[in-house]
């Protein structure tokens, strides 16, 4: 395998990682105040239909990230209300979520535009393109840095470079500020954070929120910058594989980052059987591969490599107790 | 921070808490009838009464929890409108829980800024609790390590940093519910100094409890309340221990076992060298020793946590473990197939467990479907392949009326009764097997007075027909009341036997921490440092 085959494989890594990434934060958001939400992969869905479904209609990529966000956080606040405030199953309430999501996406696609349940190809002003970051074109030809940072770095759409901004960003909300501290405090223990004084209710709104935020753009990077236009369940369960990633990294936001590149390495190995056969010598199928996330998650709550314990209050509703 | 404006002037013959009129129903249960009481500042006010009396309700219509129905509440002489817990704290109000508040994988300090954070960085919040931690510290000589995680320190310490909550809150007045139920005798103790400190200071505190020694021993006033109302308000210096017991349960009762010595007869229960791993690794039982007799009842005493509920489940066959357990000189499994329930029932073992609403009951079931359990294989429950539903509630109806279950109705579900009245289920259950052992765990954990009397005579006449009980309590005048032989447990061992009638609630504590030269003076930072040493699990009971 020569440089630039690893550059086009690590590039593909982080095009196919992106989405992974924001939907396991907004996964961690959610699961560090004690909801569990498998519903991410229905909010992704709806976000990427919304986002395309907007953006084609007025041209506007931009127009069509928020509808994808409010189309996300809609579904958001149906969960939100079915386990916050009427204390529902949280499993269930994410499952109808994602059937809703899976129906009403090509419903609504083939009434609005007859084509078989897809949104039009999205041209122009209606994508997200690969943004060329200063200096890319003058040092592409230096050996080793020039490729790295042309191909590998630069090039991306503005979400890619969001998703991975909101790593740090995660990290320093969850540790070091007052709303963090109580997010986390209240999927631990939230009679904790009730005798305190704080209002669990609004806290696991503002949780489901921003998952909702995150699920949004992670959707709208689907279909407006991945791909150029939403398909029927394009999602792809890359929501479930988010929340494999979730289990991997633990509930961190850093070890996040490194589940789903991880997984997003699978994800752009799949798509170059060549290039496994090169290195090891013999075909792996394609499938393997596919599988391999939820293989590692496995072996990961088997307790095999260190124990992933989730937030201890997460699934329960909270019920005041004396 | 939270200052609340009504404090801070000094109103010297305002009640620092004056509730008027409190009533409070859930549903067609009145937990709290017309409640008047008033607290007077820089004092320690008991509030003593049986479970189920209404103590806790009442509390937590104070702290906001919930709203009375009707009443009227006045801090420092105030109305004060206390809707939640948030308006309680800045009311000045403080509450140590029963059940601690705390965020297990948090630092100390992060459970003490937790929701009383100066603003949305986290660095200067921590900075400004660890100052005045130092302070606190000096003031009422509550030394904690801000940096520990919760998880890792002892329950004694962990009462601490909730009482630091409070303080840090700078809470006027502290609600202690029930604080000493998880403590060694040296521990509560220890709490009780900084109470004594925390009055001198010019704090008001309010300690809920059944136990009838803390009243005496610290309290300035003492409340008792009965079955929702407030029966009477006393001076602690101008009453004793019986008169507060009649108060509670009006009418005189037994503070002690009525039984004449015991008979004992053959060994019935043999344990050697018993060992248990649990499934983290750790090794909870290290080597257990022990017999009991027919006709003799073996207590367990010991701090929660130290492998009593182990030694439980090992022998009731719901915990795998290695060693030799003879039952009747016969060796019984361990592990595998033959190490159930079922088989132990089979070898004349009744088990009450610990936690009787977990263990011993499914709450959802009725009582005569509870009544079935684990012996629905009796052929007199059975007809033909089917269960005799009928057979088997007028069964559980004639075992509800010889131990007094109320209401004794056996299609009522289990979690309807009252915590006695379960207990009495399943003693029931149990005993009626006539079985030759008999394993029973904290067989009046939240249970009235009234129950208290009715189980501790059932145990006694259980071993007066000879039969074999291994007791296992957290309370040591359970212990020493019910005992032939009494056994310590601590951190997984027997720390020593002795006779009740040749040892004390003093030299039973230095066991319970560990410390077997009894005679030797102890001093309560050892005690707690041996304790420590035991790790943090002793919260696992609580």
């Amino acid at each position: 395998m020569d440089y630039m085959t690893l550059i086009q494989l690590l590039d593909s890594t982080v095009r196919l990682a992106t989405p992974l990434l924001l939907a396991c934060l907004a996964g961690l958001f959610s699961e560090r105040a004690g909801i569990f939400d498998i519903g991410l992969e229905g909010k992704m869905l709806a976000a990427a239909f919304f986002s395309a479904a907007v953006a084609s209609l007025t041209g506007s990529v931009w127009i069509g990230l928020l509808a994808g966000i409010a189309a996300s956080m809609s579904l958001a606040a149906l969960h939100g209300v079915a386990s916050i405030t009427f204390r529902g199953n949280q499993l269930i309430s994410g499952v109808a979520i994602n059937f809703l999501a899976a129906g009403l996406t090509v419903l609504i696609a083939q009434d609005w535009f007859s084509q078989g349940g897809r949104t039009p190809s999205l041209m122009g002003g209606a994508r997200f393109e690969g943004i060329t970051l200063p200096g890319a074109d003058a040092i592409a030809d230096v050996p080793v840095i020039g490729p790295l940072y042309a191909e590998l770095i630069s090039g991306h759409s503005i979400l890619v470079y969001m998703a991975f901004a909101a790593v740090p960003l995660t990290w320093w909300l969850l540790y070091r500020t007052r709303f963090g501290l109580r997010l986390r405090a209240v999927g631990e223990n939230p009679a904790a954070v009730d005798t305190a004084g704080v209002s669990v209710v609004g806290l696991r709104y503002a949780a489901v929120a921003i998952c909702g935020v995150l699920c949004g753009i992670a959707g709208a990077y689907l279909s407006t910058a991945l791909q150029a236009g939403f398909v029927k369940d394009m999602s792809a369960g890359r929501g479930f594989i988010a929340l494999a990633a979730l289990i991997f990294a633990k509930w961190r936001p850093w070890y996040a980052l490194w589940a789903t590149l991880l997984f997003g390495l699978f994800g752009a190995l799949e798509t170059r059987p060549d290039v496994i056969e090169n290195v090891i010598g013999f075909k792996v199928q394609g499938q393997l591969l596919g599988a391999l996330p939820y293989l590692m998650t496995v072996v990961i709550l088997a307790g095999f490599v260190g124990k992933a314990i989730p937030p201890r209050a997460g699934g329960e509703p909270y019920v005041k107790e004396r | 921070m939270t200052a609340n404006d009504s404090r801070g002037q000094p109103e010297t013959a305002a009640p620092a808490i004056e509730l008027k009129g409190i009533s409070k129903a859930f549903g067609p249960v009145q937990a709290n009838k017309d409640i008047s009481i008033r607290v007077m500042p820089g004092t320690i006010h008991g509030i003593i009464g049986e479970n189920g009396a209404g103590k806790s309700t009442l509390m937590s219509i104070l702290y906001g929890f919930y709203k009375a129905d009707a009443g009227e509440i006045f801090i420092a002489g105030r109305k004060a409108n206390i809707t939640d817990s948030q308006a309680a704290i800045a009311a000045g109000i403080g509450m140590v829980f029963q059940h601690f508040k705390l965020v297990e994988n948090f630092t100390v300090l992060e459970n003490i800024i937790l929701g009383a954070e100066d603003g949305w960085k986290l660095r200067p919040s921590l900075n400004k609790a660890r100052k005045s931690l130092v302070e606190l510290a000096k003031d009422y000589g509550l030394n904690v390590e801000p940096d520990a995680l919760v998880q890792d320190i002892g329950v004694g310490m962990q009462q601490r940093v909730e009482i630091l909550k409070a303080l840090y809150r700078q809470a006027d007045i502290l609600i202690l519910d029930e604080p000493t139920g998880v403590l060694t005798p040296a521990e509560a103790d220890q709490l009780f100094r900084i109470l004594g400190r925390l009055r001198s200071e010019g704090k008001t505190i309010i300690l809920i409890t059944h136990k009838l020694r803390e009243i005496m021993e610290i309290t300035d006033t003492v409340s008792v309340m009965r079955r929702g109302e407030m029966t009477a308000t006393v001076q602690t210096a101008e009453t004793s221990p019986a008169e507060l017991a009649e108060l509670m349960v009006g009418r005189k009762v037994l503070l002690r076992v009525d039984k004449t010595p015991a008979t004992p007869g053959e060994v019935v229960l043999d344990v050697k060298n018993l060992k248990v791993v649990d499934d983290k690794g750790v090794e909870r039982l290290r080597g257990i020793n022990l017999n009991v007799r027919a006709g003799e009842v073996l207590g367990i005493a010991g701090v929660a946590g130290n492998g009593q509920s182990e030694l439980l489940e090992v022998l009731g066959g719901y915990q795998d473990g290695t060693g030799e357990v003879r039952v009747n000189g016969q060796l019984i499994d361990l592990t595998g197939k033959k190490s159930d329930g079922q088989s132990r029932r089979a070898r004349g073992i009744a088990h009450v467990p610990e936690d009787r609403q977990r263990e011993g009951l499914i709450m959802e079931y009725q009582a005569w479907e509870n009544t079935a359990f684990g012996y629905h294989r009796d052929p007199a429950y059975k007809s033909g392949i089917l269960m005799d539903n009928a057979a088997i509630r007028a069964d559980t109806a004639e075992k509800m009326e010889r131990f007094d279950v109320r209401p004794p109705n056996p299609r009522l579900e289990a979690k309807n009764f009252s915590g006695g009245n379960q207990q009495k289920l399943v003693l029931a259950r149990e005993i009626e097997r006539n079985p030759d052992l008999l394993l029973i765990g904290q067989p009046t954990r939240g249970v009235d007075i009234g129950a208290i009397e009715f189980i501790h005579q059932q145990i006694v006449a259980l071993r007066d027909q000879g039969k074999a009980i291994l007791l296992v309590s957290v309370e040591l005048e359970e212990i020493l009341a019910l005992s032939d032989r009494i056994a310590v447990m601590f951190d997984g061992k027997i720390m020593g036997e002795r006779l009740p009638d040749q040892t004390d609630e003093k030299e039973l504590g230095l066991l319970m921490a560990g410390i077997t030269d009894t005679d030797r003076d102890h001093s309560v930072e050892e005690v707690e440092a041996n304790l420590a040493h035991a790790g943090g699990d002793t919260s696992k009971e609580v």
